[in-house]
């Protein structure tokens, strides 16, 4: 574990249980996941059961235990989405990336999860990678829409 | 100081009292009560599940429900989480409240049908069978939270907790390894309702949560007394030296 790195996002913070949440946030958004020894010195440093840490890590689908991908990507299965053929566009993105929906590819460049409304209903199908929305992402246009995040 | 003076003084800091209609019977009870408490001292008959006189209530497996208020306008609530009034109309077995205690029951035997007391329960109120979906034919946990109320707030050591969300929410040790922080003390096993928790005993050895716990021997008598886990959390509390814990009560 490298404590200086953990140690620094903590800095940023006074300690309070009350922080718990930005400061999972923040050790997600640094290493891509939440390594365990890291929950254990959050534990410590906020003065919170490590049950309630583990708690709270587990239940938000924006932390993950495991290490995402480098490319996040997000389909949209919201109703909308749905009816438009988002569970087709899973499929179709699950094979080209190589990666199982909520896991993460082999080489570590993509992990794939469904999210329930991505807010842009009128352009339904709805995909993500990292922070970027695709709109009207039909079958055929996957393999552009991935091009310029595949090596 | 006359005696009847005394008496009165001693009567004095009366507790602040409220009065309620239990299905139709004027009681008193104490303001600070929930209606499930005022129905328990006045004997009134309500099945709980997740309730525990000395755990905070949480209201999670909805079988203390009650139908309060008048009609037309009466509404079922909680009784474990709803404080009593005064003049307050309480029933607890009205058709309304027969049929949502019903529903809960088929509800809990979708959720956990093997659980014997769901069973025993839901056969008491005519309910044999569930018309929801089951998950786990082999579940026994209703997540009611009562071994996760009692590590916090009675041991205090919070080993165990809700983890997840649904539907996959479960009570689970941090990263689901043994825990650092159990102490083996078996509280969560024994004030399960469903008696979902596994635990052995076996060779002066307890296991629970994947855990094993060396059990101490009385140093008089011989027989097991706790897990040394627990004695050392008891010396730790108490500032005593853990030699203190080390004879059963029997030979202290
Ligand atoms: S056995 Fe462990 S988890 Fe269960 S109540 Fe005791 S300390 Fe908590």
């Amino acid at each position: 574990m490298d404590e200086t790195r953990i140690a620094q996002i903590l800095s940023r913070y006074e300690g309070d249980p009350a922080d718990l949440i930005p400061v999972l946030q923040d050790i997600q958004d640094e290493y891509n996941h939440l390594p365990k020894d890291e929950l254990k010195v959050v534990s410590r440093r906020l003065n919170l059961p490590l049950t309630q840490v583990f708690g709270v890590a587990t239940f938000y689908k924006m932390f993950s235990l495991l290490p995402k991908g480098k490319h996040q990507v997000k389909v949209c299965l919201g109703t909308t989405c749905h009816l438009k053929g988002g569970p087709r566009l899973v499929d179709s993105v699950s094979s080209r990336i190589g990666c199982e929906l909520g896991y993460t590819s082999k080489d570590g460049q993509f992990s794939l999860e469904t999210v329930g409304c991505l807010g842009s209903c009128a352009q339904a199908p709805v995909m993500m990678i990292g922070d970027k929305y695709f709109a009207r992402v039909t079958v055929d246009k996957v393999p552009k829409v991935l091009k310029p995040y595949q090596k | 100081m006359p005696r009847r003076m005394l008496a009165d003084q001693v009567r004095q800091p009366t507790i602040e009292e409220v009065g309620l209609h239990i299905n139709g019977v004027f009681v008193r009870a104490p303001v600070e009560f929930t209606v499930l408490q005022a129905l328990r001292q006045h004997g009134f008959d309500v099945p709980t599940l997740c309730y525990h006189p000395d755990l905070p209530a949480e209201g999670q497996c909805r079988l203390c429900v009650v139908e309060i208020g008048e009609e037309p306008r009466t509404r079922l609530v909680n009784s474990c989480t709803y404080p009593v009034e005064s003049g307050l109309k309480v029933a607890t077995h009205s058709e309304r409240v027969l049929q949502a205690r019903r529903i809960v029951l088929e509800l809990l035997l979708a959720r956990a049908p093997q659980a014997g007391i769901i069973r025993d329960l839901a056969a008491q109120h005519g309910v044999y069978d569930t018309r929801f979906h089951v998950e786990d034919p082999g579940e026994l946990c209703i997540l009611c939270g009562l071994c996760v109320r009692a590590c916090r707030e009675i041991v205090g050591v919070s080993a165990i907790g809700m983890t997840h969300r649904s539907p996959d929410k479960e009570v689970a040790t941090p990263f689901k390894e043994a825990s650092e922080a159990c102490i083996g003390c078996g509280s969560c096993a024994f004030i399960c309702p469903t008696g979902v928790i596994p635990y052995t005993e076996k060779d002066g050895v307890r296991t629970i949560w994947g855990r094993d716990f060396e059990l101490q021997a009385c140093t008089v008598c011989g027989t097991y007394i706790a897990p040394k886990a627990q004695l050392e959390h008891w010396s730790r509390l108490t500032g005593d030296p853990v030699e203190t814990f080390l004879v059963c009560r029997d030979c202290r």
